[in-house]
């Protein structure tokens, strides 16, 4: 097994034509993920790469080519309502790549999302991967290796760091996923995590965090109260300055700044090894494994 | 993006909102002709973007237009935790029977947009929610149904008991989101909201901060970007397609990705050194972007050694390498440069920095220790 993806993903592009959605297209298909459909509006009909139909819509490509996941590599502005078609189209899972979604747009989105029991990833996220079996997104496949560790991370080269580190001392993984730095996003830190506890292929977790909001401080709750395997965590942001906040509401809303050395206490007191630093991965890993 | 009280107050007069009247000026003798205008005594409002400015002295009444001639004399040109007063605002000594908060901020949490209200405005509401908690309420709102009047209602109720002035703080509350979504905020409020002895609700003070990410497609908001209010190196950045945040150290970063820039930057901290900067070139990999990322950390005096930390994603690492080789013959690099790259086309960037006489390092650790080490020396 392995989480979200793996030989039954059927993969379909959304701005499979543009820049960024043919790039990815090509190496996600070279690196073994079947992509059976690309959406770009106005080229249904057409061929990408010599071997993938191109549709109008997202529908189109589940009813002819069977796909049941999506990554969307298309602009900004048209992201929300490329995650709202192909959750409309049945998509189970929906992975956004595309970064500087207005938050107030997943405000919209997430209820849609909610609603109809999809999956979302991201958006502004590497995406993920199951390495040797499939990957969506934008991990780069040749420094992921095969193994028992999962990974999710808010980070995105970070978490590639990570990735690295774990594959030079031979540690594979069973999944990366990135969820995505926003402050609203589809799939947390604790969903990936009872994914990994329940995924009989993953023996460990690291997970990759940041300042700001207060995820981390409740996936480190969840962990002491639900997880089983060993996890190891890293904050990003220990000497990050404080930002000059303009307005009171953000530090009620969340009664609390987010500082790397909060979050840190918080993974510490749930039983969760701490990195100092990303090199620190392995070592705490073999300690617990 | 942070607006100015009079920037957002105008865009809630736009939205209906009741404000005082007055207006912005940036010369003592237009503060003078403004309080002659407006024929009352008057207050005279430093516009920076940072709290606190009447503990500062920033926030000032005058009798006279003659007296806000002097106070605003005072005021621009003044320092307030750095920021430099440019422009104030003038505005009627408002006649005070009450003060509340209202506010609406998008929330991680809920994922949604939460009002909040407390009948304690005017002061530090930070302090309010931390000792008494339950004088603040909170409603999120449904964003397919916007903020329903009776939710509207029930809010004031929570702000007053006379039902004329629930009435029109209900209306404000729904004003303001529409205020709220119209220009894509992140964060509106009106602290504080009163209530005059005449029996009027009004709008004395208000901030909004807008969402970043709706600025494309928003260009009017855009246009209202006060770049004077901002340090020049991090509006040249943002010019460039670049993320930057000086810090006081002499290690400067050059990283791909926020993460792993933080990431860098605590490992700095973490073998001994401090670094100057936060710099995150982004996901693409234009060489002219590493070049602009060169320049403004070489123009920081602090800096004695530069690191660049790159892991090769979307970024090609041989795009940073030609970039690294074009901006070191443009600039005249007295520090010197340590480099790891890893990732796509790693080994294209190596031969490219090797031809130019640079060497390279595949490992993070490796690359942040030699770079605090440097540093140390031309300290």
């Amino acid at each position: 097994m392995s989480i979200f993806i793996d030989h039954d993903t059927r993969l379909v592009v959304q701005g499979i034509t543009g820049r960024d959605g043919s790039f990815h297209s090509k190496q996600m298909i070279e690196y073994g993920t079947k992509v059976v459909a690309g959406v770009t509006p106005g080229k249904g009909g057409q061929t990408f790469d010599e071997s993938v139909p191109i549709f109008n819509t997202v529908a189109e490509s589940v009813w002819e080519g069977g796909a049941n996941t999506a990554v969307i590599y298309v602009p900004a502005r048209f992201a929300a309502d490329a995650i709202f078609e192909a959750a409309d189209a049945g998509i189970d899972l929906i992975v956004c790549i595309s970064e500087g979604v207005p938050v107030l747009d997943m405000t919209r989105v997430i209820p849609y999302l909610v609603a109809r029991g999809t999956r979302l990833i991201g958006p502004n996220c590497p995406g993920l991967i199951s390495p040797g079996k499939s990957k969506v997104g934008i991990i780069p496949g040749n420094i992921c290796r095969r193994g028992r560790v999962g990974v999710v991370s808010r980070s995105g080269t970070l978490t590639y760091e990570i990735i690295h580190q774990l594959t030079a001392h031979r540690l594979g993984q069973s999944s990366c996923v990135g969820i995505g730095g926003d402050p609203i996003i589809g799939t947390n830190f604790i969903d990936c995590l009872a994914a990994f506890e329940d995924d009989p292929e993953t023996d460990a977790i690291a997970m990759i965090g940041e300042i700001g909001g207060t995820d981390e401080q409740k996936a480190a709750e969840y962990v002491a109260a639900h997880v089983s395997k060993p996890v190891v965590g890293f904050i990003a942001g220990q000497t990050a300055p404080p930002g000059r906040r303009m307005g009171h509401a953000g530090a009620i809303i969340s009664g609390s700044s987010g500082t790397a050395a909060e979050k840190m206490q918080a993974l510490s007191r749930a039983g969760i090894g701490v990195m100092k630093r990303p090199a620190d991965v392995v070592p705490l890993l073999k300690e617990v494994m | 993006m942070n607006l100015h009280e009079y920037q957002a107050r105008a865009l809630l007069a736009k939205h209906g909102v009741p404000v005082p009247d007055g207006d912005v000026a940036s010369t003592a003798s237009d503060v003078e002709k403004i309080a002659r205008k407006l024929g009352s005594g008057v207050v005279v409002k430093a516009q920076v973007h940072t709290g606190g400015r009447g503990k500062a002295g920033g926030v000032k009444l005058a009798d006279t237009p003659e007296e806000a001639r002097t106070v605003a004399d005072r005021i621009l040109g003044m320092s307030i935790k750095g920021l430099t007063v440019e422009k104030v605002l003038v505005a009627p000594a408002a006649e005070i029977a009450s003060e509340s908060y209202v506010g609406v901020i998008v929330d991680r949490e809920s994922q949604r947009a939460v009002f909040m209200v407390s009948p304690e405005g005017g002061v530090d509401i930070e302090e309010v929610a931390a000792k008494t908690p339950e004088k603040i309420f909170k409603l999120a709102v449904d964003p397919r149904d916007g903020l329903l009047p009776h939710e509207a209602m029930a809010l004031s109720f929570e702000l007053y008991d006379d039902v004329k002035l629930v009435r029109q703080a209900a209306t404000i509350l729904q004003q303001l989101y529409a205020t709220f979504v119209d220009v894509g905020a992140s964060l509106a409020e009106i602290n504080p909201l009163i209530t005059t002895p005449d029996g009027k609700v009004v709008a004395l003070d208000a901030k909004i901060a807008v969402d970043d990410n709706e600025l494309p497609m928003k260009p009017k908001i855009a246009a209202l970007r006060d770049a004077s209010a901002e340090a020049p190196s991090e509006v040249t950045a943002r010019n460039a397609g670049l993320t930057f945040i000086k810090l006081d150290g002499n290690v400067g970063c050059c990283v791909n990705g926020a993460g792993l820039a933080m990431a860098t930057m605590d490992l700095v901290k973490y073998y001994g050194g401090e670094p100057a900067n936060f710099l995150d070139i982004g996901g693409s990999s234009n060489p002219e972007k590493v070049v602009s990322a060169l320049a403004i950390i070489t123009a920081d005096p602090n800096v004695k050694s530069i690191l660049f930390n790159i892991f090769g994603g979307i970024t090609r690492c041989d795009d940073v390498a030609n970039g690294i080789v074009t901006a070191t013959k443009r600039l005249k690099l007295d520090v010197p440069l340590v480099i790891r790259l890893t990732g796509t086309n790693e080994r294209e960037a190596v031969q490219i920095l090797e031809g130019a006489g640079f060497s390279a390092l595949t490992d993070m650790d490796e690359a942040v220790k030699r770079a605090v080490q440097l540093a140390k020396e031309g300290a």
